[in-house]
């Protein structure tokens, strides 16, 4: 592994879930690994917490859930995005971006 | 949305919480597989790449587990989780769940259902729209008494009153039926804005309206509509019908609403009209009371100022005979004068209550923290298994407002029994009687009482769980304790005893009171004496001399039964309720300056002294020749002579009874108890029956039998209905009985701070003893030692007595001087004793020590019985 991994920056697992799921419906361990991927191994998401997001963002209807059956006779819950969950995503989006571009103004005027 | 999502997900998850389990269990495992398949797929063999998925995922359960806690639903499955686990603790121990179940329903029915008489009389404004507004005109006299009001002031009032709506007079009206042998209909003679006044209109019919006030108008009623189902069927056709009452005829105009109540004179059936005639002089007589309505936007205290004003513009401009000159006027809120004389019984009551609610759940409290202590070696164990402190908090507090909820439902059935004894036991004129209840308020009351207690006596034990070490605990398993406990269990003990000396003191007042009321010299003598009413009813009885000759003719044939002694007729009874006030006048001397009391007047027939045996003092008492025609003649009490002619000689001096008169004193008789026993207002005037203008169509009789008992009623009523059939004879009553009944008040709040006393007495001693058989069981280990060691069993015995007396004794000590405060506010019960009264305190200081010396004996007999070679072994 190039970078060490980390746990997710707290508070930004919804967006994260949000963000990964605006693209295509996916299973748990799907938006898991998607995360992983894309953060190049950086964020490495708690199974635990992931499964208690999904309870949490599906009952504030950010997101739809739908059972499918695996080949392997399986269950398997896919998510998708809602319309407010769409919606939910742009919000905490643009609040992340102003968020973070002010801590790097922050630690560049430090520098 | 999101809200109905939440709850819609939540419902689904308890009601179906396999299905629940098996989603987030099938969501982990698919998980869990698609891992070790990323791993298969990066090359690790099956083995590896499942072992290091599992490593990713962690802990299934706590995956499971973590998903499972994170909806509301799990609070309340924990909630529940813990009520089944409380119940299933309680069903396990009968005994400690039964006691503490009926003490608390003891304490919280008690507390509810005076709460449901207080309710009614003090919390609630009266039952009528903007009630706020109702105000009791009140006349108060020189000396501080008060005085019903007259028509002639509400005349003048009522035309110069500008800051009211309406103003109303009243008295009572007890009207005879077509059938001479049934009851009499309960009733009132009002004025015609009455109901205008309360702010109410009939249901059916139309309110009286001026004109059929005028003296003169045709008889017109009013009924109420428990008598409209009662005798007319609820027929509505009732309007206009003629029924006969008085020997009268009177036409039905309207029907009140079922919901009406007339808190006033609650038994009342029959309204109608006074029709006073303004000319016939009876005008300025004390006997109505006067009620108003006040505009909006005017503050009582104007209107009363203004009342005050044009009382005192009225008495100068008029100066009406019977009106004491310093006589002022006022207007006080009806709710504050109707529940006058019942508050401060009521509070008191109401905080005796309270003390038993609070020793009952110190008792449950003290069980609690004892089973706590049993159960220490479960709560560490538990503790040692992950348990937070929170959450054995809860636990402990889930089971204790379970019991306490318990309790509160038996308690509300206790209440339910208790409130119709309430009612039953209460005193005749308990205002608002109707309207006590277990309603939807006092339901509420009970279950918000239930609900404190339950958290306040849960968290005893539950901090005392909270502060315990597992560790510690574990290792001194549940055999040998430390007495950290027993400083909060004594603690508790004391604020118990102490509590219960305050309300056995109170009570202990109260009968003190009792004694020392019915010890009072009431002027006459009681026993043997049967007094009844007599009335007159019909046409013939307008004439004077015709309603004179009646009563003396009745009056001689009941002189004629057989064990009569004598009889006597009187205008009012002493203690009966009656209350006929005059002013009694005496002119201008050289000595002295013109004077006027407030003065009983009772109109007599000779035989009434004598037979009420009320002692002459001076000059002679009434005869048959002191008839209409002869010399107005008068006699007076001896306070009333004292007051105003000292030590002289007041026979033949003359007096002016209201604007009749003069009257010539020829006797002086003792002072009487008129009002109440408690009550010193003796100054009275007699006069014979034929020789007042305004002649009294009802009188009492009043009958000394030869021997101690009164003489046989029936026989009595076969003498009167032997001259005329059809008079009524009512309110037959023994002289003792209306003694008895004259302090029923007293003996109300004194029955139930005997009940409270009682109970709390019973409540601490179970106390005591709970806590010293606790420390005794728990201290078996150390008087086996020090009885193998050589302690003899009296001294054993007095280890515990001395531990169970010490509490006792810091109580009681706590408790007098509690006591010492709250007699305070009872002073207003008391009679004829100081708050402060030795008597009592000594007695409930004795009794105390007695019943707690008892209650450690059993503990302490059971200490000697410790074998030391058992408990030794035992190590």
């Amino acid at each position: 592994m190039s970078e060490p991994t980390t746990d997710v920056i707290q508070g930004t697992l919804d967006m994260l879930i949000l963000k990964t799921l605006s693209l295509e419906p996916m299973h748990g361990f799907g938006i898991a690994r998607r995360i992983e991927q894309i953060s190049r191994g950086v964020f490495k998401v708690n199974p635990g917490s992931l499964l208690t997001a999904f309870q949490r963002l599906e009952r504030a209807s950010l997101l739809d859930a739908e059972w499918r059956q695996t080949e392997s006779g399986r269950r398997a819950k896919y998510y998708s995005l809602t319309r407010a969950g769409r919606k939910q995503l742009d919000v905490e989006r643009t609040s992340w971006s102003r968020r973070a571009a002010a801590v790097a103004r922050l630690l560049k005027a430090e520098a | 949305m999101s809200l109905w999502r939440q709850l819609m997900h939540g419902f689904r998850a308890l009601a179906h919480r396999a299905a629940a389990d098996k989603d987030v269990s099938d969501e982990v495992l698919h998980y869990l597989e698609q891992a070790t398949r990323a791993h298969v797929a990066n090359g690790l063999s099956l083995p590896a790449a499942e072992r290091a998925a599992r490593l990713e995922v962690g802990n299934l359960t706590v995956a499971r587990e973590d998903v499972r806690s994170s909806g509301w639903e799990h609070k309340v499955e924990t909630f529940v989780g813990d009520v089944r686990f409380g119940a299933r603790r309680l069903r396990s121990t009968p005994a400690f769940t039964l006691i503490a179940v009926l003490t608390l329903a003891l304490g919280i029915g008690g507390a509810t259902a005076i709460f449901s008489a207080v309710n009614p009389i003090l919390l609630q404004s009266l039952p009528y729209p903007a009630a706020e507004r109702l105000v009791e005109v009140v006349e108060t006299g020189s000396g501080g008494g008060r005085s019903n009001g007259t028509f002639g002031m509400y005349h003048e009032l009522a035309a110069r009153l500008r800051s009211f709506e309406a103003l109303a007079v009243m008295k009572p009206w007890q009207p005879t039926g077509e059938n001479i042998d049934e009851p009499r209909f309960e009733g009132q003679q009002v004025s015609a804005a009455y109901f205008r006044v309360l702010g109410v209109a009939p249901a059916i019919g139309r309110d009286f309206a001026s004109l059929d006030d005028q003296a003169g108008s045709p008889n017109v009623i009013i009924l109420s509509d428990a008598l409209w189902r009662r005798r007319f069927a609820a027929d509505p056709g009732v309007i206009g019908r003629s029924v006969r009452l008085n020997d009268s005829q009177y036409t039905v105009i309207a029907v009140m609403s079922a919901g009406f109540e007339n808190v006033l004179a609650p038994l009342a059936d029959v309204w109608t009209p006074l029709q006073y005639d303004m000319s016939e002089g009876r005008a300025w007589g004390h006997h109505l009371r006067t009620i108003g309505r006040i505009k909006p936007g005017v503050g009582l205290d104007a209107a009363s100022a203004e009342v005050g004003a044009a009382g005192t513009s009225i008495l100068k401009d008029l100066r009406p005979a019977t009106y004491d000159e310093a006589t002022t006027l006022s207007a006080a809120s009806l709710h504050d004068e109707f529940t006058r004389a019942i508050k401060p019984a009521l509070l008191v009551i109401l905080g005796a209550v309270a003390m038993v609610l609070v020793i009952a759940c110190v008792n449950v409290a003290n069980l609690l923290i004892a089973r706590g202590v049993q159960r220490r070696g479960e709560f560490a164990l538990r503790a040692a298994l992950g348990a937070s402190q929170g959450r054995l908090v809860r636990q402990l507090l889930t089971e204790s407002l379970l019991l306490a909820v318990i309790g509160g439902a038996v308690g509300m059935a206790v209440a339910a029994i208790s409130v119709k004894a309430l009612v039953a036991l209460s005193p005749a004129d308990l205002p608002r009687a109707s309207a006590i209840r277990v309603d939807r308020s006092v339901l509420l009351f009970g279950l918000l009482v239930s609900t404190v207690i339950g958290a306040v006596f849960g968290a005893f034990p539950a901090l005392e769980a909270a502060r315990s070490d597992p560790h510690q605990a574990l290792k001194e398993g549940t055999s040998r304790l430390t007495g950290g406990h027993r400083r909060t269990r004594g603690m508790l003990v004391v604020g118990e005893v102490a509590l219960a000396t305050m309300l056995l003191v109170a009570s202990g007042l109260l009968l003190r009171s009792l004694q020392q009321l019915f010890s009072v010299p009431v002027g006459f003598g009681s026993s043997g004496v049967l007094t009844m009413q007599v009335q007159t009813v019909g046409p013939r009885f307008s004439d004077a001399d015709e309603t004179t000759r009646y009563f003396a003719e009745i009056a001689e044939a009941v002189r004629t039964v057989p064990g009569v002694a004598s009889v006597g007729l009187t205008s009012q009874l002493p203690l009966s309720g009656d209350r006929d006030e005059y002013g009694a006048r005496f002119a201008a001397t050289a000595t002295q300056p013109e004077q006027t009391f407030s003065v009983f007047r009772y109109a007599v027939s000779p035989g009434y002294l004598e037979t009420m045996q009320i002692p002459l003092r001076q000059g002679r008492t009434f005869t048959a020749q002191d008839d209409a025609g002869a010399p107005r003649v008068a006699i007076v009490s001896a306070s009333l002579a004292r007051r105003r002619f000292e030590n002289r000689d007041p026979v033949g001096e003359r007096l002016m009874v209201g604007s009749t008169g003069p009257f010539t004193i020829v006797g002086v008789v003792g002072d009487v108890k008129q009002v109440s026993l408690a009550r010193d207002e003796p100054d009275a005037v007699y006069l014979p029956t034929p020789q007042w203008p305004f002649i009294d169509r009802t009188l009492s009789l009043v009958v000394r039998a030869r021997g101690d008992q009164p003489p046989v009623t029936a026989s009595i009523r076969e003498a009167i209905w032997s001259r005329d059939r059809s008079q009524p004879i009512l309110r037959v009553a023994s002289m003792d009985h209306l003694l008895a009944s004259s302090a029923a008040e007293r003996r109300f709040a004194l029955v139930l701070f005997e009940v409270f006393g009682v109970a709390a007495l019973l409540l601490a001693s179970a106390g005591i003893y709970g806590v010293l058989a606790g420390s005794v069981a728990e201290r078996t280990r150390e008087i086996g030692v020090r009885t193998a060691l050589g302690a003899s069993r009296s001294s054993i015995v007095s280890l515990v007595i001395r531990q169970g007396m010490l509490l006792t004794v810091i109580g009681t000590t706590i408790g007098l001087a509690g006591a010492l405060a709250f007699s305070q506010v009872m002073v207003s019960m008391l009679f004829g004793i100081t708050r402060l009264d030795p008597t009592t305190y000594a007695s409930v200081t004795l009794l105390l020590l007695t019943v707690s010396a008892v209650a450690c004996s059993v503990p302490a007999w059971r200490a000697t019985r410790v074998d030391p070679a058992i408990t030794l072994r035992a190590e």
